[in-house]
């Protein structure tokens, strides 16, 4: 048992390793883009990136460059020089970091390079119309806004039209700043490769389903990188291969990530960067594993059936009918589907203050969960990059009675 | 059997010192700088009221949030635990509990047999703490204890809009520079937190409970527990030893070594 432990746990260190190395590869790559003649993009987390890497550039994400800053504590700077440049603290701190870094080249890789256009999809807010406004100001570079409407109820035949009419726009556009023709059986077979990443992400996910759960959301945070970041490619394919297979063997070997997993907890919203380490410690220590998330699973997309022959069709749908762009009844709905399936005793939610399209309907959520599936919920008030929002002692005493409160439902 | 309870506030450190389930004795005092040695003077202070010696407790439970700085306590409970415990030991037939502490409000909602049902916590704003009241006892020259007593005496409370700490200070200075009565002025504030904390209890559905207790050191303040009577529309229970809630539910824990309950 504790000979496939150690076997196992060297492999899940190799397999960080790893993931170290794609990025800081793919960061390499990105910052020598112009000595190699190739154009890069900045794109929103939930943007349409297959487009642009069938035209061969390098899609780069100021996201996941303001989660990097979060976790590696910078984030309190660059939000305090964004304020000094004349931006308000009330603002994304993704938002003011990434604007406060690029005129520094701070930040843990001495910024991004430089893009040659700007691709925002506001599917996950519309603080990033804003925010690549800027941004187009200050490199000067040509912005494409991809519009997609909020699935208040569903995504309406009006919907289509506009979204897929944007779609088609997209490609004009990139057609024109590359000077090439779209292939689009390139397209789709980088689009086919994304929905596999999508599925083995989700697939890997689901080993959580198991107890002790082999994984926690902070794993997934973790591992959460490439496909955000370099989904599309083959290379991702074979990391989430290989870790789906990890976390398999590890959930049959019945090791958990937690230490004698008691409570399993979901968590909502995006991760508080700057605190990962001492949340896994504090949730850990009571014998609390964060078995899933809506956060990570968001990048599972997909969330129906699409109709992959047609590109402008699927990507129209797959972009617009995303977790952030759906009404709070449908949040609500896959919440209480991932509540049975990952069969959890509570929600942790992240009152996140950057991020208003995700923290908008959390007490609703919370009435909901408790009224349908009888679950308590705690809320923690933070940020997910300023360390300024954050009350060690009052979120640890929120977090213990939360512990305290299910060990007692749990034993009466 | 004895047993202990130390409580360490933000403001105030509480010691309740109990004996087969019943209230023996007890010490308030500020919490200061050094709350380790704050909270061996309460121990000791119990323990020579009573003529007690160390090994003659059986039990001793921190709670509060200096409860890691209380070395000789065998376990640390939160408060929440410790309110919902002490709240039912003084009155068996609550269902609720508002606490109100110098840097947290909090609603809990308990089940038969005085277990926590479920629990909700003020954001992270000092608005509806008694940090609040302090900060605008300072504003308004007035010695904090005697904010209840004239906040009754209000014609017309005033209009308290801001949630704020900070600007409802800046409120209050203005109301003051407009000559505002003070005992309105008092009043105002009451109502503010008032519906500030029931607001907070509401999202915990706790509408149909029928007997609410309120703990903590701002029950004291008559004004407050009028002000939330008010919101509430019920007679509020508050028991003389109010402040001494967490330390007298850490105590009653503190009977079961090793479990919770």
């Amino acid at each position: 048992m504790s000979d496939i432990k150690l076997e196992l746990d060297k492999r899940k260190t190799k397999l960080e390793k790893k993931m170290q190395n794609i990025m800081a590869g793919y960061y390499i790559d990105a910052k020598m883009a112009r000595q190699n003649n190739k154009k890069v993009a900045w794109i929103t987390s939930g943007g349409p990136v297959e487009p642009l890497l069938a035209m061969d550039v390098i899609a780069v994400y100021p996201e996941n460059h303001g989660a990097m800053i979060g976790a590696s504590k910078m984030g309190v700077d660059l939000c305090e020089k964004a304020e000094a440049m004349g931006y308000s603290s009330d603002l994304c701190s993704y938002a003011r970091a990434d604007i406060a870094c690029c005129t520094v080249n701070g930040g843990p890789i001495g910024g991004l390079p430089e893009p040659d256009m700007l691709v925002c999809c506001n599917n996950i807010c519309g603080s990033v119309m804003k925010w690549y406004e800027v941004q187009a100001r200050h490199f000067k570079v040509p912005l494409f806004i991809y519009d997609t409407p909020v699935c208040h109820t569903d995504y309406t035949p009006e919907m289509k039209r506009y979204v897929e009419a944007q779609t088609r726009e997209y490609f004009q556009f990139l057609e024109h700043e590359t000077g090439r023709k779209m292939d689009i059986d390139r397209l789709k077979e980088i689009g086919k490769n994304s929905v596999e990443g999508a599925q083995l992400w989700q697939e890997t996910l689901d080993t959580t389903m198991s107890r002790p759960s082999p994984m926690t959301a902070f794993d997934a945070f973790f591992h959460l990188a490439l496909i955000v970041t370099l989904r599309g490619t083959p290379q991702t394919l074979e990391y989430y291969r290989e870790l789906r297979d990890l976390m398999k063997e590890r959930s049959q070997a019945g090791i958990g990530a937690v230490p004698k997993e008691t409570y399993r907890l979901l968590w909502d919203n995006l991760p508080i960067w700057h605190r990962m380490k001492w949340l896994s410690d504090k949730f850990a220590e009571h014998g609390a594993c964060l078995v899933a998330d809506t956060y990570t699973s968001a990048w599972c997309g997909i969330k129906r059936e699409l109709n992959r022959d047609d590109v402008i069709a699927s990507a129209a749908e797959g972009y617009t009918y995303s977790y952030l762009n759906l009404g709070t009844d449908k949040m609500a709905e896959l919440v209480l589907t991932m509540v049975d399936k990952y069969q959890v005793d509570g929600i942790v939610m992240h009152s996140n203050r950057s991020c208003r399209p995700y923290s908008f309907g959390q007490y609703d959520l919370q009435k909901i969960v408790e009224r349908e599936k009888g679950i308590p919920s705690l809320m923690i008030e933070a940020d997910m990059v300023d360390d300024r929002s954050f009350s060690e002692s009052q979120v640890a005493t929120r977090i213990e009675a939360f512990i305290e409160m299910l060990r007692q439902r749990k034993g009466a | 059997m004895y047993t202990i309870g130390i409580d360490i506030g933000s403001v105030t450190a509480k010691g309740a010192l109990m004996s087969d389930g019943a209230l023996v004795s007890s010490q308030v005092c500020f919490t200061g700088y050094n709350t380790a040695a704050t909270a061996r003077s309460i121990y000791e202070g119990l323990l020579e009221k009573e003529g007690l010696k160390e090994t003659s407790i059986e039990g001793i439970v921190a709670t509060g949030y200096g409860r890691n700085s209380v070395p000789f306590a065998d376990r640390t409970v939160t408060e929440i635990m410790c309110h919902a415990a002490g709240a039912y030991h003084l009155n068996p037939a609550v269902r609720a509990v508002i606490d109100i502490g110098g840097q947290d409000s909090k609603a809990i909602v308990l089940s038969d047999g005085g277990r926590v049902a479920n629990f909700v916590m003020n954001d992270k704003c000092a608005a509806g703490t008694g940090r609040f009241l302090e900060v605008m006892a300072r504003a308004l020259e007035v010695d904090l204890d005697q904010f209840g007593t004239l906040s009754l005496q209000a014609d017309q409370p005033a209009k308290i809009s801001n949630l704020c700490a900070v600007f409802a200070e800046s409120e209050v200075v203005s109301l003051i520079a407009k000559g505002e009565k003070r005992e309105n002025i008092i009043a105002g504030i009451h109502a503010a937190i008032g519906s500030r904390v029931m607001a907070m209890t509401g999202r915990l559905g706790m509408w149909g409970v029928t007997t609410l207790m309120m703990t903590g050191g701002v029950a004291k303040n008559t004004g407050v527990v009028k002000a939330l009577e008010k919101v509430w529309g019920n007679p509020i229970h508050v028991s003389p030893h109010a402040q001494l809630t967490g330390a007298i539910g850490a105590a009653r824990l503190a009977r079961v070594a090793g479990s919770p309950e």
